[in-house]
This record gives structure tokens, C-alpha cells and sequence, in this order.
């Protein structure tokens, strides 16, 4: 039988606020344990939240930049459980009346375009973090740093049908947020978490199926994996005529299964209810309408303009936009250097993939846009080949040196457009391979690569290329 | 016409809070919440169509604090009513999933 796949994500993001939200300890991460709490996070008796401001204005602007409703009047509920992670025994959200509803997300999968519901946005406070000794000691610890700091959550519509789909809009979403400067979409260290509500039903049925909620992953490549992994799992029970029960299950990157998270199947019962000690957020439209103009433009106008304004194909623009930096970065080389194309080409080539390489980001580059700029001018005037210019970047990159000019003078790079030195040297190559001349002469025309790869060894490479072939064909053929 | 609150009801409240209760507890605090529930539910009697729900008594909205710095307490404030502590962290029994 063929069944339809089903996804919902809940996004927690955690803000890139100097304080937590609802007090004024430090947000810093990695400091040593409980360093960064206070009455208020640690929950004593008494204690009163009260708001950060910039909270509730990254909730706007997040909300704006996702297409959402931005209600100038929410409220803060508490939600109601016990974990020791948890030291007030509640965790301030919001709940029926959140700062953002009804927004949308655009993907791109495939080439084809999709949008995907955003049912609401909202503020809330992280928990703490445990830490359990690898000892069975009967003991846990418990760190309160993380307590308090404010996050985000942003829950999709079950609008997504495969795992390509929520990969695609987990991407738009971390982009989004990280060109908003709210949140470093780190995943591995869990500033940008995701959970997935995964069911399948028959084609044509309109109810939904029974659904999984899958925790604990902490990379697009997991959350890819482990959709994949629950799709099967429930393909099998319900062909096997099973019933698919509702359940949390974390994803074991290690062994590439998930398991279901027993205990935690009785039923929720959070009994929120409004916070007394917090009054409604009112948000006048003035201060949207401020934020609104303070949006920087976002991941898919930069996209779309990068193909307009550069003529750059999508492939290249999709990539160019992935971080601000790096597209900043392209904008920055393509002024200087004036052929955008051929910038978008030596970034996504050499320069990317020194990156990678060194694990470094595109702030840390050693060769700046004007550096870059400086190499390729070199190539389109002709005073090196692009081969050349590879070995340049290479010393550029390694030396961390601008001076594209200054290497190339430096190392004797310029390229040899001396039409009677070259002349000089095609004949002495011909001289020394009269095989290859001769085969050449019975029509095996796949020699003369061969034969031009011979001059540039004799010129290390220095040689015009251009030149090179035209003196080559013309001895062999003349 | 006040709300009867069932045995069953406070047993789950009362494990919702992680408290143990007896036969004669659960019966008794039945009967009050019973009571307290009745002797709110008075105000059903008033017509409130066209009063907007409200979960506070003071009309105001939430102050805001800047994004500033404050003083953290220091590892022996936070840590001074725990029960049990190791090195700067609050031990708890075991919690594992």
C-alpha cells in the first residue's frame, strides 16, 4: 500500500540575548555551573520575572520575517510539571494567546516551490541542564545556567510530505533566523533544536494517521534520518495490519534507530494557566511597524536579487546566500572585481573549499573580498592564467596576504606572453616528441593536449595557454 | 448546584502535585474543593456576556527590563539551601530516561 507521510516540526531556538529573559543573570554558555543565576532563575519563593525587552522584540522580528500575525496583546501561562531541570515546578510560556500566529515559510524542493504553514510563534524560558555521571552513582547534577534563557518556539503546520521537505524548511527557517542575527542556528550545541511529529496515512484519506514525536537531533543529516527511520518503522506496523501508538521517541544517532521514551506516555495534563506575575505583553504598532523597517533583507530576496542583479544561476546564488557573511563576502569581491560570475566561481571553488578543509568560517578568511578581487583582475588582464592564480590563492590563503600582485612579482609568476620565447620552446618540444608529431600529423589530434601540457611543464606553467595553443597548431599544422 | 469533585478527580490532582493521600484524605479533600468550587462558581450567576476574560485584577500591561546585565548570585548563595550539592552543582537522585 502506498501511504502519504505527514510532518509537523516544533523549532526551539534559543535568543542571542545578553540576559535571560526574565532576569538580568548572563546568557553565556559554558561558564562554570550555576555561575549565572539569582533568585528568579534558580525559582526562590518570592521572586518576581520581569521581562526583557529584546525578547519580545526578536519575537517580532521573527514573527514579521516568517509572514505572521503579530498580536499587540499575548500572555505568559504557566506550564505545570515536575522534572529537577525545572526549579519552579512550572515553565513560564505562553499558551492560548501567543505573540505570533499564522505566518508562512517558502521551500524549495526539487525546483518546485512550497509553502508551509507557521502556526504560531511564542516566548518561553529554557530549562536547566542535568548532568549524569557515567558511574551509576544514583545521583544526578543539576546546572541552572541554561534556566531562564529565553527561546523561541516556532511550530509548523503538518504541512510537510517527505523528509526532504522538513530538511528544506528546518535550512529556510535556521537561515531566516541567523540573518535576523537571533540565534546562531547552532544545532550541535542546541541553540537551534527540532522535534517531529511524524505520522503516514493512506493516499486519499483526509484524517491524519496516528503520530510519533521524534526528539533528540541535533543535525539536519539526523532529522533526515531519523523522519526516514520512523516513515519505515510505521510503514511496517501498519502493513503487518499493527495499530501505530502515539509516543515520543528519541533518535539514536549512533546506531541510526530511534526508541520510544517510556513513561512519558501518561497523558500530559500541564494545567497552564495566565502568570500572575506576569501582565499581558502589549506590543503598539508603532514598535512593530519599527521593527518591520529594521529587517535586514532576507535569505530568499537576496537569492532572488543575486540572480537578477548578478546573473547568477540558483545553484550558485542558493549557496552564496547560506550565511550573511558569505554573501556579504561575494558582494563585497563582485564590486571590486566587477565579474560577478567569475567571483561566484572562485568562492565556491578554491575558496570554499579551503574552508571546509580548515573547518574555518568565511569571517576567519585569510584573503579578504579585496584580495580576491586583486587575483582575479590579475587573470582577466592576462598577466597570469587561472591555473596560475590557483597557486596564488594557495600562497594568498596560506600566508594570509592581499597582495595577489606582490606573490605573483615575488615568485616570477607573471605569465610568458613572449609570442618568440614561447615560439622557442614549442619547437623544442616538438623536436624531443616526434612520436607524438607524427601521430598527431595521421589525424590522432587527442596528442595536442599532451603536447601543450609538455610547454607549460617546460614554463612551469607560466605560459599563456592561449598562445600556447595557437603556436602549437600552427607548427603542426603549418 | 455546586460541582461534586470525585475521588477519582483529587487522586489525579493530588498525583499531578506529587502528593499521597489516603482514603480519608482523598474523601476530605474532596468535600472541600467540593465547597470551594461551589462558592466560586456564585459568580456564574452574573451576566458577563460582553466583559472581556481577564487573568488579573490591575489593568496594566507588563513592564520591560533592558537587556543589561545584573549581578548573578555567587555559588554559595544559589547553593546555600541545597540539600545536597557536588562541587557547584545541585545533586538529585538519579533522573534518567
Amino acid at each position: 500500500m502506498n501511504f502519504e507521510v505527514v510532518i509537523g516540526l516544533e523549532v526551539h531556538a534559543q535568543l542571542l540575548t545578553k540576559t535571560k529573559i526574565f532576569c538580568s543573570c548572563s546568557t553565556t554558555f559554558g561558564d562554570e555551573p550555576n555561575a549565572n543565576t539569582c533568585p528568579v532563575c534558580t525559582g526562590l519563593p518570592g521572586a518576581l520575572p520581569v521581562l526583557n525587552r529584546r525578547v519580545v522584540e526578536y519575537a517580532i522580528r521573527a514573527g514579521l520575517a516568517t509572514n505572521c500575525r503579530i498580536a499587540e496583546r499575548s500572555v505568559f501561562a504557566r506550564k505545570n510539571y515536575f522534572y529537577p531541570d525545572l526549579p519552579k515546578g512550572y515553565q513560564i510560556s505562553q499558551y492560548d494567546l501567543p505573540i505570533c500566529e499564522d505566518g508562512f515559510l517558502d521551500i524549495f524542493v526539487d525546483g518546485e516551490q512550497k509553502r508551509i504553514g507557521i502556526t504560531r510563534i511564542h516566548m518561553e524560558e529554557d530549562a536547566g541542564k542535568l548532568v549524569h555521571p557515567d558511574d551509576y552513582s544514583g545521583v544526578s547534577y543539576v546546572d541552572y545556567n541554561r534556566a531562564c534563557v529565553p527561546l523561541l518556539e516556532i511550530v509548523s503546520e503538518p504541512d510537510m510530505r517527505s523528509s526532504a521537505e522538513a530538511v528544506a524548511y528546518l535550512k529556510g527557517l535556521r537561515d531566516i533566523l541567523m540573518y535576523l542575527e537571533i540565534c546562531d542556528g547552532n544545532m550541535e550545541e542546541g541553540s537551534f533544536r527540532c522535534d517531529a511529529n511524524v505520522s503516514i496515512r493512506p493516499f486519499g484519506q483526509e484524517e491524519f494517521g496516528i503520530r510519533a514525536e521524534l526528539k533528540n537531533m541535533n543535525s539536519f543529516r539526523n532529522v533526515q534520518r531519523a523522519i526516514d527511520y520512523e516513515v519505515e518503522r510505521q510503514r511496517e506496523i501498519l502493513e503487518q495490519g499493527g495499530r501505530v501508538i502515539q509516543e515520543t521517541r528519541l533518535w539514536d544517532a549512533d546506531q541510526n534507530i530511534s526508541r520510544s521514551m517510556r513513561g512519558k506516555e501518561e497523558a500530559h495534563d500541564y494545567r497552564y494557566f495566565p502568570d500572575p506575575d506576569l501582565l499581558p505583553v502589549v506590543v503598539e504598532p508603532s514598535w512593530i511597524e519599527a521593527v518591520r523597517k529594521s529587517l535586514p533583507e532576507l535569505p530568499q530576496a537576496k537569492r532572488d536579487r543575486f540572480m537578477a542583479e548578478y546573473g547568477l544561476p540558483a545553484a550558485d546564488a542558493d549557496i552564496l546566500i547560506g550565511s550573511r557573511p558569505l554573501a556579504d563576502y561575494f558582494e563585497a569581491a563582485a564590486a571590486a572585481a566587477g565579474n560577478a560570475k567569475m567571483v561566484s566561481n572562485w568562492i565556491l571553488s578554491e575558496l570554499l573549499r579551503r574552508l571546509n578543509d580548515d573547518k574555518g568560517s568565511i569571517e576567519s578568511c585569510p584573503v579578504s573580498p579585496a584580495g580576491l578581487a586583486g587575483l582575479l583582475k590579475l587573470i582577466e588582464n592576462g598577466t597570469i592564467s587561472g591555473k596560475i592564480a590557483k597557486q596564488v590563492f594557495a600562497a594568498m590563503y596560506a600566508e594570509g596576504n592581499d597582495d595577489a600582485a606582490g606573490i605573483v612579482k615575488a615568485r616570477g609568476l607573471v605569465q610568458i606572453d613572449d609570442r618568440q620565447a614561447l615560439e622557442e620552446i614549442v619547437r623544442r618540444v616538438l623536436a624531443a616528441h616526434p612520436d607524438e608529431v607524427e601521430k598527431f600529423r595521421q589525424g590522432k589530434t587527442k596528442v595536442f593536449g599532451f603536447l601543450v601540457g609538455q610547454v607549460m611543464r617546460e614554463t612551469r606553467g607560466k605560459a599563456n595557454p592561449g598562445l600556447v595553443n595557437e603556436l602549437l597548431r600552427r607548427e603542426l599544422e603549418g | 448546584m455546586s460541582e461534586q469533585i470525585s475521588r477519582e478527580q483529587v487522586r489525579h490532582v493530588a498525583a499531578l502535585a506529587r502528593l499521597e493521600m489516603d482514603e480519608e484524605e482523598l474523601a476530605a479533600y474532596g468535600r472541600d474543593l467540593s465547597d470551594i468550587l461551589g462558592y466560586v462558581a456564585k459568580l456564574n450567576e452574573i451576566d458577563t456576556s460582553g466583559v472581556e476574560p481577564t487573568a488579573h485584577v490591575v489593568s496594566m500591561e507588563t513592564p520591560f527590563r533592558d537587556d543589561e546585565r545584573g549581578e548573578s548570585f555567587s555559588h554559595e548563595q544559589t547553593l546555600k539551601n541545597a540539600p545536597q550539592r557536588e562541587g557547584f552543582y545541585f545533586q538529585v537522585p538519579q533522573v534518567i530516561e
